[in-house]
């Protein structure tokens, strides 16, 4: 990707970003488009961190095979994320239960909050980016 | 205080835009700074030339362009998102250029808010 | 924090999870079509009222106008135009949108 050529933007400030997912795969482009732009984010070196929460769940499950739907298939590049250092993945114990959904069910390694505790997390963010 | 805003969606099938617009315009009114509008997903439309809306409604790509050369607000859009929806240089309307999520990312380190308009 | 929520609670859950979240003492925003949930009457009335204890709850009056329904805010909700939305997101030290 050509972006990768701009490493970090020589300020030296590091801030808390999150990047907040919270939408099914496929039915739409947000699950997509929003791990290209952590992907570019891991160059600037700041203090990451992608919360899956509601139907956001479902883009990190195993077992995806879009070969039927003729789309792409990206579900992999969430394992690549711990190859840019982007390792602090959260989900909320509240919507995997409400999905029937497990940590074992999951393609990668995530840690399981509380809602008090994602929302705290929240709560400590310096820019939070939605899609 | 310097406000970056990120608009998600294209314009009129959406409020996004128009929300995001009226946040700028005001926030500049009231003297802060708006130093960069970044047009994602399908945001990008907002960008393009060949618009032409009703004349008796609001000119969202138009209006987008005048703030930029009143205001000097940089109007980026994706250029990934940009490829995937077949906007390219020759249809941008003026203030508009195309550039990489980098300068998302930046919006975000150098700013001091970062808004999102989105679905 | 300043959370800013824009879909109708009817249509999608996105007020319902934000209030879920947000941290006592935070801000809620309603914009766009979110306004509906600080209407009398609306179904999402009574988690409004029920969130205005610990949460301050605001809604963009020109949203409201737009849709009909200036004259039926809950008490509880601050009406703001565009400026106050600037004010609140210049005082709040982040703010997250709930899509």
């Amino acid at each position: 990707m050509s972006d990768m050529d701009e490493m970090d933007d020589g300020s030296g400030i590091i801030k808390k970003f999150m990047f907040l997912n919270r939408k099914a795969p496929h039915g739409t482009v947000y699950a997509l488009e929003g791990l290209e732009v952590v992907l570019i984010t891991a160059a600037f070196d700041q203090d990451v961190s992608m919360v899956f929460t509601d139907d956001g769940v479902y883009q990190l499950l195993k077992g995806i095979d879009t070969k039927g739907i003729e789309v792409k298939d990206f579900s992999k590049t969430y394992r690549a994320l711990e190859g840019y250092d982007i390792e602090k993945l959260y989900v909320d114990q509240k919507s995997m239960d409400a999905r029937g959904l497990t940590e074992e069910d999951l393609i990668v390694d995530v840690t399981v909050l509380s809602v008090d505790e994602m929302a705290n997390l929240m709560a400590e963010q310096d820019v939070v980016i939605s899609f | 205080m310097q406000f970056g805003i990120l608009i998600n969606e294209g314009p009129y099938t959406h409020q996004a835009s128009d929300s995001a617009f009226l946040f700028a315009r005001t926030a500049i009114e009231k003297g802060h700074t708006v130093p960069r509008v970044f047009f994602y997903h399908d945001g990008v439309n907002n960008s393009n030339r060949l618009a032409t809306p009703p004349q008796d409604d609001r000119n969202v790509s138009a209006r987008w362009s005048k703030l930029a050369a009143e205001h000097g607000v940089d109007l980026v859009v994706c250029v990934a998102a940009a490829q995937r929806r077949g906007i390219t240089d020759d249809v941008l309307a003026p203030g508009f250029r195309i550039s990489g999520l980098g300068q998302l990312v930046e919006m975000g380190i150098q700013y001091d808010r970062l808004v999102t308009f989105g679905d | 924090m300043l959370h800013i929520v824009n879909k109708s609670a009817t249509e999608r859950g996105s007020l319902e999870s934000c209030l879920a979240m947000a941290t006592k003492g935070s801000a809620v925003l309603l914009i766009e079509d979110a306004v509906y949930a600080v209407t009398k009457g609306s179904t999402a009335a009574a988690k409004i009222q029920a969130a205005a204890a610990d949460l301050k709850i605001y809604a963009l009056g020109p949203d409201l106008a737009a849709r009909g329904m200036a004259g039926r805010v809950l008490d509880g909700v601050n009406v703001v135009d565009y400026g106050g939305f600037v004010d609140l997101v210049a005082e709040h030290n982040s703010c997250q949108s709930w899509l």
